[in-house]
């Protein structure tokens, strides 16, 4: 039985897609059998970010109404044998699905997957509902924003209200040089606030940025810092004790957060 | 007289004030009071005269009320202006609040309420709210709003252990930091209200301000 693991934030444009597509597929990478599900129904990326998107029969809720088996619409990535997606629907939106259909859906994909990937949309409404709700693990991205960590605040507070009690922080696009500065939020005070288990820190890359572009996610390309920082973060969801990037190599400026940190 | 009367009368300039024993059950209350105006009758008759009912501590129910004016009124010339219960004995005497303890983060987004004092071991994260009508001491940081006194309890207090609140309440005052105040060193706060504005300090200054005295045993 596989665990289903939601990638959610409450801001949008901290990066929950490129999350989403790089975790299953630095997952892949290391042997895991991988489903991710779009379920941004009206403003599906996701496909796009893996550069699947001419490959889309059907979606998420034609599997929901029954217009397709679940298999039908699953997705075979072009660079791994195990790694699947279910596209979002496009010309729909986030009420024509409910909660309890994706929860279904995502209940039938448990027994054939390591790990079934969530990608959420942004804000708290029926679309949050929809992505939480079958959901056993949640990964939290963030930003070093003041504006980003108070909704990833807010967020840990209602996925806390719908059972999932210690969800997994990942802060995204840290940029090392505002940092020194001061001009951007510390790590550590992240932490303090938001009071859950660090899973990751991504550095700001603008390989990413290229890669998405391509339709070809950061992972592949062993010379992006972003790429070791996600497939750190892989090995830590397998359980794996893998020390926190140093951002800084020569002054170590983090070297106060060299915590160890494991996936629960 | 052996047995002490249960009602005085009293004449002033208006008219008759009626002192009504509050400690008699009511039933004999109003058979003396029968029997005192039956006593009188021969003298009463005359002019109008108003008369007040003072009840003392004594709460009536209107129809309690009611036979007492129809036992005055029978007196034809007697005209009841009021029946009063000393309204500060009844009411008033404030329970001293209980100390509710809760455990846990207050993120954005939740609002925390509680009537009494509160003592959360836990922080509030900013757009995290917590509301209370007594004081509010936190064992963790404030870093979020916390509004103490909400109905208008003007000497409630707000301690932290990390005081950096996105904004203050205490009653009816609203308090912006830093704008309005700023702490070099925001460790073991409270805030208060002095004349009516909002107040920081340490909270190792708080017994100067409640002057509360502990009882210490030993030598």
């Amino acid at each position: 039985m596989g665990e289903a693991i939601v990638v959610t934030s409450g801001k949008g444009g901290v990066g929950k897609t490129t999350t989403s597509a790089n975790l299953g597929t630095a997952l892949a990478l290391i042997g895991k059998k991988v489903c991710m599900v779009d379920t941004d129904i009206g403003l599906r990326n996701l496909d796009v970010v893996m550069g699947l998107e001419n490959r889309i029969v059907y979606d998420l809720i034609d599997v929901a109404e029954g217009r397709c088996r679940l298999p039908q619409a699953l997705i075979k990535d072009k660079r791994f044998e195990e790694l699947y997606m279910l596209p979002a629907a496009q010309t729909k939106d986030k009420n024509d699905i409910t909660p309890e259909q994706v929860t279904k859906i995502i209940e039938e994909l448990k027994p054939d997957f390591d790990f079934v990937i969530i990608d959420c949309p942004a804000g708290i409404e029926q679309g949050f509902d929809n992505a939480v709700t079958g959901a056993d693990q949640a990964i939290v991205v963030t930003t070093p924003e003041k504006a980003a960590v108070r909704d990833a605040d807010r967020v840990i507070g209602i996925l806390d209200k719908r059972g999932i009690h210690s969800p997994k922080l990942l802060i995204n696009r840290i940029r090392p040089n505002l940092l020194k500065n001061g001009d951007m939020l510390e790590i550590d005070d992240i932490c303090q606030v938001l009071a859950i288990d660090l899973i990751g820190i991504i550095p700001d890359d603008e390989l990413v940025i290229r890669a998405a572009n391509h339709g070809e996610p950061t992972v592949m390309n062993p010379n992006s810092r972003a790429a070791i920082a996600y497939r750190n973060v892989a090995r830590r969801i397998l359980g794996e004790t893998v020390p926190l990037m140093q951002l800084e190599e020569k002054t170590g400026v983090f070297g106060r957060v060299k915590k160890f940190l494991r996936m629960g | 007289m052996s047995v002490k009367s249960a009602i005085t009368i009293k004449g002033t300039k208006e008219g008759l004030i009626f002192l009504l024993d509050d400690q008699c059950d009511f039933v004999s209350l109003l058979d003396e009071l029968h029997a005192k105006l039956d006593k009188h009758e021969q003298q009463l008759n005359g002019p109008m005269v108003h008369v007040f009912v003072k009840l003392g501590s004594r709460v009536l129910e209107e129809e309690d009320k009611e036979k007492i004016r129809s036992a005055i009124r029978r007196q034809g010339n007697f005209l009841v202006q009021s029946i009063e219960s000393d309204p500060e004995v009844a009411e008033q005497k404030e329970e001293p609040l209980g100390l509710q303890t809760i455990t846990g983060i207050i993120r954005s987004g939740q609002v925390v309420s509680h009537d009494g004092h509160l003592l959360l071991i836990g922080d509030v994260n900013p757009g995290g709210t917590i509301l209370s009508t007594g004081d509010i001491f936190i064992m963790g940081a404030l870093r979020g709003m916390a509004h103490a006194g909400c109905e208008g309890n003007e000497n409630s207090i707000i301690a932290a252990s990390l005081m950096t609140p996105t904004q203050l309440r205490i009653a009816e005052v609203i308090s912006r930091p830093p704008e309005e105040w700023a702490s070099a060193d925001p460790l073991m706060e409270y805030a208060f209200l002095r004349n009516g504005a909002m107040e920081i300090d340490k909270l190792t200054h708080l017994h100067q301000h409640r002057k509360e005295a502990i009882l210490f045993k030993g030598v």
